[in-house]
């Protein structure tokens, strides 16, 4: 039993402690000019479609939620947000070449058809970032669109 | 004897012990998802130090290649890249060895052959180019790579969809660095929904890496290269 004790203790305080380390969240003021949105013309409500899906992981402005105050989750998402910004940034599309932008794109269609993005993870929590039929089929018309503008 | 007093207290002392043993069942959650998430960054280091023991490898192939295509290039004078050829050669080696992994549909050797491809990208040293050659390599070099690195951490079905990405940056590639090898330009008109993909092979006979053994003769010779 004491050892027990002892072992709930450090446990504890190693929660509480991990609590102190300072996390680098990913909030930025400023929307550049080389953002997604700015670069390419985006009807309203793909655009609005992108925000609530993708920006969150895709961008340099994550909506958190509650319990990104809490340790280990403020570093589980950070993980993911450092890693969804490294395969595709909303914000710096502007600085991608077009070979990139035409890689992306490809990629951007394959991920939704296949319903690998968004996460299931993330809609599990955030209902609302779940792509309906139609957000899919207009999301997918404007990557082709936007393809067809690249190949000319 | 029990009196019902007593009795009432052993519940109570039941009943802490449970909350005790809740608390700690807790505690000891917490205390696994924490080094689970700890353990996972460091996974995560190791994969990267791996990739550093691939790019080892990946220069000793150049190095392996330089050699050979030293004795090859006596006959081909005719273009100018000579020195950079073996570099050239290590990547699109990398590529065929990717190609020939996915038409034997192993996951494994794709993986492997992607990072190595990514590898001999990452070193490939453009400074013997002119401005305009060096940014357009420059691009295809990093849409290439993370090509490669993707190929090299994920599933048949998603290799294949960065495989079939590769294609054209291997042809603007090989368009500007040259070759010393034959290549034949593949096309598969059935792969991604009817929407087609190309590759590149050694060989001019059909081995399709898009289907594997499901279609394995599917496709045409559309040019030849050198």
């Amino acid at each position: 039993m004491k050892v027990l004790k002892i072992i709930v203790l450090v446990v504890l305080l190693g929660f509480v402690g991990i609590q102190f380390v300072p996390t680098d969240p990913n909030l930025s003021d400023v929307v550049p000019d080389t953002d997604f949105m700015s670069v390419n013309q985006v009807a309203k409500d793909i655009e609005h479609d992108l925000r609530v899906s993708c920006y969150d992981c895709h961008s340099n402005n994550t909506q958190y939620p509650w319990y990104n105050k809490v340790q280990p989750i403020a570093w589980f998402l950070e993980e993911h947000i450092k890693e969804g910004k490294e395969e595709l940034n909303f914000n710096e599309w502007g600085d991608y070449s077009d070979r990139r932008k035409r890689s992306k794109l490809k990629s951007i269609a394959s991920q939704i058809e296949d319903d690998k993005m968004p996460l299931s993870s993330y809609t599990l929590i955030h209902k609302d970032a779940k792509l309906s039929v139609e957000e899919k089929e207009r999301i997918l018309t404007l990557v082709n669109d936007l393809m067809e503008e690249l190949d000319n | 004897m029990l009196t019902p007093g007593n009795q009432n207290e052993e519940l109570i002392l039941k009943s802490i012990t449970m909350k005790r043993t809740t608390v700690t069942l807790s505690t000891i959650a917490i205390a696994l998802l924490t080094i689970t998430v700890i353990s996972c960054k460091d996974g995560k280091k190791e994969t990267n130090d791996k990739e550093g023991a691939h790019m080892e490898m990946g220069t000793e192939e150049g190095h392996h290649h330089e050699s050979t295509a030293g004795e090859m290039d006596h006959g081909t004078m005719d273009h100018d890249m000579g020195s950079s050829d073996a570099q050239g050669t290590s990547v699109i080696d990398s590529y065929l060895q990717l190609k020939d992994a996915l038409v034997a549909d192993n996951k494994d050797e794709a993986a492997k052959s992607g990072q190595a491809l990514a590898s001999a990208l990452g070193s490939f040293d453009i400074s013997g180019y002119d401005e305009q050659q060096q940014k357009e390599l420059s691009d295809i070099i990093e849409v290439a790579k993370e090509h490669g690195e993707h190929i090299a951490k994920s599933d048949i079905g998603h290799q294949r969809e960065h495989f079939e990405g590769l294609g054209k940056d291997m042809v603007d590639f090989i368009a500007i660095t040259g070759t010393s090898k034959t290549l034949y330009q593949q096309f598969c008109p059935m792969y991604n929904n009817n929407q087609g993909g190309t590759w590149l092979s050694a060989s001019n006979e059909i081995q399709n890496p898009f289907f594997g053994s499901k279609m394995l003769t599917c496709g045409k010779v559309q040019k030849e290269i050198n």
